[in-house]
């Protein structure tokens, strides 16, 4: 087969080109840091499971000064993630219909946000009630 | 025609995203700040006692496995589908290699909980 000799744009560092593409590079970033959450429970659970001591030697790592500025850029790109999944949810989930027409755009993300700040102080308020009843 | 697998991963990216975006910021703000700094939440909310009789509720052990793996499973989906954008080779070998991360954390998570015992 024959190739054409023709100018083919370079990929590399594509996504800093547009703010478009840095927006969607930086979710993708986010995940990383889905990922060490979770390994980051998971430790946790080896540590449970290992006694109190070494439980006790983990949750005292928590309250380093270090754990605590990685767990602030932890929670920022949490935000980040969580938006950014309900922003896209109105081209993520099928139609739907309320009396023939079709829910807005922008009711389908004002109703993520919704639930997911209803969601999240229900949980702290169950934490807090379970510490303290 | 051999069927696809790609709803599964699919199902569990998105339960992952949709646990994340509902519950994900909170939870990093309470174990990660609130509580480790003694913000508005005390750091006995994760005493040995408290977390031990978490792990060991039905319903606790079914909330960390639930995060554990859909975060995992989450996260996962989407880095490997990051690597094609830095143009990095994709194929079924790295496919299988990300989402067995994922369910090998999850397989790690059920043992730990079955371990710890009720």
């Amino acid at each position: 087969m024959a190739y054409l000799h023709t100018h083919v744009r370079p990929m590399q560092g594509w996504w800093r080109r547009n703010p478009f593409y840095r927006r969607y590079m930086l979710r993708e970033v986010t995940a990383l840091f889905v990922a060490a959450y979770a390994v980051e429970l998971l430790v946790g659970l080896v540590r449970l499971a290992q006694g109190r001591a070494a439980y006790e030697a983990w949750r005292a790592a928590l309250a380093t000064p270090p754990a605590l500025a990685f767990h602030a850029l932890t929670l920022a790109a949490f935000l980040y993630h969580a938006w950014t999944w309900l922003e896209v949810m109105p081209k993520t989930m099928p139609f739907v219909t309320v009396r023939d027409h079709r829910v807005s755009d922008r009711a389908i993300v004002v109703a993520g946000v919704t639930a997911s700040v209803i969601a999240s102080i229900a949980l702290f308020v169950a934490v807090r009630l379970v510490i303290a009843p | 025609m051999k069927r696809s697998n790609k709803p599964i991963f699919w199902s569990l990216f998105g339960a992952g995203g949709m646990l994340a975006a509902l519950i994900g910021p909170m939870l990093v703000f309470m174990t990660g700040l609130a509580i480790p700094g003694g913000f508005l939440l005390p750091p006995e909310a994760m005493s040995y006692e408290r977390v031990l009789a978490l792990a060991r509720h039905p319903l606790g052990k079914f909330a960390l496995l639930a995060i554990i793996a859909l975060f995992l499973f989450h996260a996962m989906h989407r880095l490997y589908h990051s690597l094609h954008d830095l143009g990095i080779e994709v194929g079924p070998g790295r496919r299988a290699l990300f989402h067995g991360l994922a369910g090998a954390g999850t397989l790690a998570a059920a043992a730990l909980l079955l371990v710890i015992g009720t």
